[in-house]
């Protein structure tokens, strides 16, 4: 890294001699823009990645309101998929430039507002996220018993602030309401054999509740049909191998589609051709002698739009769900489920529901559009409200994989690039950083937590991990992060 | 430090990738770096046995077994770099640092489709029939084509000498690329 450092310097150099504006540009190229991310999720860290390759100055700043690093990377993704979290190494290399700081424990909104940051820096970029879910709103969606799939997620990953749900898993029948990949990641959650997951980062606590569980069966109810669920194909074929378990899958709902999807697009298509093919064809022989054996089932469900969580004599406890039967207006990706009137009701115990996440706005002096539940924007340019941006699920919704992420994320690096570049954004007027958010944080009592901090955190949960044999054990418990960097 | 480039950032790290190889690993180290926030050093530590099998085999390799290719960034610009048979196009990228935003974050474990590469035709038609787990993944890939492949997949062979691959553009809209590294 040096070598190259030096050979950039030497180019650097040399292209200044060879220009008539060597002064002019030597005056702007000493001041360094002070840009800060808002969320250490693949949005803010691929944002601070794109601004410190492609500009040699800019100082970029990450806070994040956990002390811990990589929001979904660490918190979503299921821990049964580690290669997933190999984004991680390169986050950690971001996080080591010397123009990059991390800070944690730091919540925008609350330890520091946004307009405080936009006095510290020429450009604030919020990349929080979605940190809530939407709701059925249904009657009975409090019961107990019913969870939100993003809760779920979250008790099963550690995140802190689901770590007591407790969810009851003492029914045979599960319900997911929804289809798309975190639908899937709960119910392979649910049903995996634990000689499967008790080799992953799961935490321990969820480890030895699912030991427990109860859950033979799982449902996962999509209110349109199957040419419109949301989950893709790798995530699909892995539910249908899954060790275990066999497919319900109804040959009715899956008859005479092979003409249809003759014309959609490739991904459509072929997920399309998998589920087909499963539903219709005789197993291979292997197939065939593993389900036989399977003491757990998995079915998809469809045109089942939920109308009620039925309560159990107590009234506390969930018994079922009654859901009205639809029929699809239109067709392909854009169909709408319309009620025809008749209802089904389906007994389970534990309903988890995963029809999405959801972003909030941080404060009012934010631009934000309620409905869509994004800030609105136009290339990652936070609209009217110069100097601010937005990068990753809170400008798009919440919807993508990481690579969609990615590219936002770098085309909001790039707005920002713009900006730079003409003028938009003024270097002149001094900024100083995370110098003057130290300051504000100190007088509130805040302790941020550096990237340094959290390696510490890191090995730690390594380290404990090793003796379960699991990659790391997280720590869940925020209070006992901060005291193993003594804070 | 130089501000960091995928590439770079990948070096301390790959895997190497070629099919056979990540299909050995599954079985012997389980995932690579698995785990909610693999250190670095420790995701090297669980692909070392890859990596100096790979260097190994590679020091018997005479300059025959070289092969160039010709990679067209997003940017349209040309990068040129040699590998050698046997190294998959991801190794190449990394090994030789080329510096193309974002690709190969999965590091070769098929979860990503940022080493989407596009292939001439006469390449293409000879490449190795593909798996439907690469199939899977590349059907999320962004500006899928005819030829798309994912490039962690596919190893060099001495027919590939001299080919030309094409990054996809990646960016919603085809905005001039900004690169202030050299001259903000
Ligand atoms: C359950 C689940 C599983 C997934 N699995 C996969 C997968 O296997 N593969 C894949 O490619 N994609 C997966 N995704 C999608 C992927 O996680 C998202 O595309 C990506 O994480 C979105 O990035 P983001 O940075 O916008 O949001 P996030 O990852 O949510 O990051 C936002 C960060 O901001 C922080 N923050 C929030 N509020 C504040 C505040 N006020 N101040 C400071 N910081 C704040 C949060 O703590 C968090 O760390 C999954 C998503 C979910 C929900
Ligand atoms: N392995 C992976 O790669 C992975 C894992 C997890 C998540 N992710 C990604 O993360 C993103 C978020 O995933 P997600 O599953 O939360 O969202 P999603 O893909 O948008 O799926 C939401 C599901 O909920 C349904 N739904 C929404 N509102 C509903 C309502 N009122 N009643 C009934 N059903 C309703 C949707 O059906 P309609 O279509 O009818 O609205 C859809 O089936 C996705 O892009 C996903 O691919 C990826
Ligand atoms: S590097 Fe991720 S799929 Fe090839």
């Amino acid at each position: 890294m040096g070598s190259s450092c030096g050979r950039v310097c030497w180019e650097w150099a040399s292209r200044l001699r060879r220009l008539t504006g060597f002064s002019r540009l030597l005056s702007t190229a000493a001041l360094a823009p002070q840009i800060c991310v808002v969320g250490s999720g693949p949005a803010g860290f691929y944002t601070a990645q794109h601004l410190l390759k492609h500009h040699r100055l800019a100082q970029v700043d990450i806070y994040e309101k956990l002390p811990v690093p990589f929001g979904l990377v660490r918190f979503g993704v299921a821990p049964d998929h580690p290669e997933v979290k190999n984004v991680i190494n390169t986050f950690t290399q971001t996080a080591h430039s010397d123009r990059c700081s991390y800070y944690g424990n730091v919540t925008i909104g609350k330890d520091v507002t946004v307009k405080e940051l936009q006095r510290a820096y020429h450009a604030v970029v919020l990349s929080y996220g979605a940190e809530d879910n939407r709701i059925l709103g249904i009657p009975g969606e409090n019961l107990s018993g019913v969870y939100s799939a993003r809760a779920f997620v979250g008790w099963y990953n550690g995140l802190p602030e689901n770590r007591d749900l407790k969810p009851d898993l003492s029914s045979e029948t599960a319900v997911v309401m929804g289809q798309g990949n975190v639908a899937l990641d709960v119910a392979r959650v649910l049903l995996s054999p634990l000689d499967i997951l008790k080799k992953t980062d799961i935490t321990e606590g969820s480890l030895a509740a699912i030991a427990c569980s109860k859950v033979k069966r799982v449902w996962l109810v999509g209110r349109r049909g199957p040419l419109q669920v949301a989950f893709t194909i790798k995530e699909l074929r892995e539910m249908i191998n899954l060790p275990g378990t066999r497919p319900l899958l109804d040959p009715a709902d899956f008859t005479g589609l092979g003409d249809v999807i003759k014309d959609v697009p490739r991904p459509r298509k072929r997920l399309t051709e998998l589920m087909v093919k499963s539903a219709l064809e005789k197993p291979g022989e292997r197939e065939a002698s593993r389900w036989a054996s399977a003491t757990k089932e998995w079915g998809l469900k469809f045109r089942c739009s939920p109308l009620e969580v039925l309560p159990a004599a107590d009234g506390k406890q969930a018994r079922g769900i009654r859901m009205a039967v639809t029929r699809l207006e239109g067709s392909g990706e854009s169909a709408r489920a319309v009620p025809t009137g008749e209802v089904e009701e389906l007994e389970c115990g534990l309903i988890l529901s995963s029809i999405g996440y959801r972003s909030l706005p941080l404060d009012s002096s934010i631009p934000f559009d309620p409905k869509l539940g994004i800030i609105p924007n136009s290339l990652g340019r936070v609209q009217g409200a110069p100097g601010l941006y937005c990068s990753g699920w809170v400008k798009r919704g919440p919807t993508g994989v990481i690579i969609t992420t990615m590219n936002d994320s770098f085309d909001t690096a790039q707005s920002v690039l713009e900006d730079l570049q003409s003028g938009l954004l003024k270097l002149s007027n001094s900024k100083e950083g995370f110098k003057s958010v130290r300051s504000i944080l100190h007088s509130r009592g805040v302790h941020p937590v550096t990237f340094s901090d959290w390696e510490k955190i890191d090995a730690a949960e390594v380290a404990r991990g090793k003796l379960a044999g699991k990659p790391r054990e997280k720590l869940v418990d925020p209070r006992e992060m901060l005291q193993l960097i003594g804070h | 430090m130089a501000a960091p480039g995928t590439a770079s950032l990948l070096r301390a790290s790959a895997a190497s990738s070629c099919r056979w190889l990540l299909a050995a690993f599954r079985g012997a180290a389980g995932r690579p770096g698995g785990g909610g926030g693999g250190v670095v050093s420790g995701s090297v530590a669980v692909r070392t046995p890859g990596r100096f099998f790979g260097v190994s085999a590679r020091a018997r390799l005479s300059s025959e077994d070289k092969v160039t290719v010709h990679f067209i960034n997003r940017d349209g610009d040309k990068l040129t770099a040699e590998g050698k048979v046997g190294d998959s196009l991801l190794d190449v990228v990394v090994d030789k640092n080329l510096d193309i935003d974002g690709f190969g974050a999965c590091e070769g474990t098929l979860a990503c489709s940022t080493c989407h590469l596009i292939f001439e035709d006469h390449i293409f038609e000879k490449l190795d029939a593909i798996t439907d787990e690469e199939m899977d993944m590349l059907d999320l890939a962004y500006g899928l084509t005819e030829t798309s492949r994912l490039g962690c997949q596919i190893c060099l062979k001495k027919f590939m000498n001299n080919m030309t691959v094409r990054v996809p553009e990646a960016v919603a809209d085809a905005r001039q690329s900004i690169d202030m590294s050299k001259n903000s």
